[in-house]
């Protein structure tokens, strides 16, 4: 595919763009993890919410 | 009758109804985002005067849209806490701000890297340039203020104050390119301004942003609740373990 002369700052914009977006979908999959990692380790020990019906 | 946000207002019946919803949104997104790269390097022509640089567009436009209704969408969402104690209206407003702030800086990025071979420059403290810059800080703001404050319910209510103030940002960026000289180009009219072999991937584009910036909301809702969870069953042990050691301390 041929982008012309300024092919270089369509590139970059595309791949700032999928980095970005790439960064942002890997860390909210890695925080929900955590997140339901810990609540898990409560419920283990026996600390549970009082309205809990099992949904994470 | 319930409303849909009284409906909503229950954290448990948020968690199962975004757990069903989710995955739809995010195939939704993905597939027309696929389609929308397609119709962007394959399907559209060069402009006759910016040439192939014009395919900056098909993720630039995107992004600055984003930008702004993402803001609306937290200003929205802190009214809803501040008038009507929403209890998801916080978390909404939370889960929003740094993925507003990825996007304007996007917008602001891509725009830059537009702009260098279209303007001969990255920048130009131009008003729309200018106005969306303050906006990015504003999102820096809304999320350093969060964060700075220990109290969240201090920290939630003091966030919306600042959001539903920083609102005033959103027509001086839309209507900047009408009240002022820039080197910007007015503002995008899908019916008249947009060739329609352009028109096309932009708007499968537009779209296809839009969906992924709400599953991305969904899953830091959800997350955000999660976050919430754990942190009231941490205070909870903690209260209980002291209530046991004044108990074993009065024996």
């Amino acid at each position: 595919m041929d982008l012309g002369p300024h092919a270089a700052f369509i590139w970059i914009s595309y791949a700032a763009v999928t980095v970005t977006v790439t960064g942002l979908i890997l860390w909210l999959i890695a925080d929900g993890r955590k997140q339901a990692a810990d609540l898990d380790a409560l419920e283990r020990q026996g600390i549970k919410r009082r309205s809990a019906a099992g949904v994470k | 009758m319930q409303t849909l946000t009284q409906r909503l207002a229950n954290p448990t019946r948020f968690m199962e109804l975004s757990a069903r919803l989710l995955p739809w949104i995010s195939a939704a997104a993905a597939i027309l985002l696929a389609v929308g790269l397609y119709l962007a390097f394959f399907a559209s022509p060069a402009d006759y005067q910016q040439g192939e640089t014009v395919r900056i567009m098909y993720i630039h436009v995107p992004c600055a849209w984003l930008s702004m209704m993402v803001y609306g969408l937290i200003a929205l969402s802190s009214f809803g806490l501040l008038v009507f104690r929403h209890p998801l209206a916080d978390v909404s407003a939370k889960a929003a701000a740094p993925l507003g702030a990825a996007f304007t800086f996007l917008a602001l990025l891509t725009g830059s890297l537009w702009g260098k071979p279209m303007w001969g420059t990255y920048w130009v403290w131009d008003a729309r340039l200018t106005s969306v810059l303050i906006l990015f800080f504003l999102y820096l703001g809304l999320i350093a203020l969060r964060s700075a404050l220990e109290d969240e319910g201090a920290a939630a209510k003091l966030t919306a104050i600042l959001a539903l103030v920083g609102v005033t940002i959103l027509p001086i960026i839309k209507f900047s390119v009408d009240w002022w000289n820039t080197l910007h180009q007015p503002s995008t009219d899908f019916t008249s301004t947009v060739d329609p072999s352009m028109r096309l991937p932009l708007l499968v584009m537009a779209i296809a942003f839009t969906l992924l910036f709400f599953a991305m909301h969904l899953k830091a809702m959800r997350n955000e609740i999660l976050r919430r969870r754990v942190k009231a069953l941490r205070t909870q042990a903690v209260a209980g373990r002291d209530r046991l050691a004044t108990q074993g301390a009065a024996e």
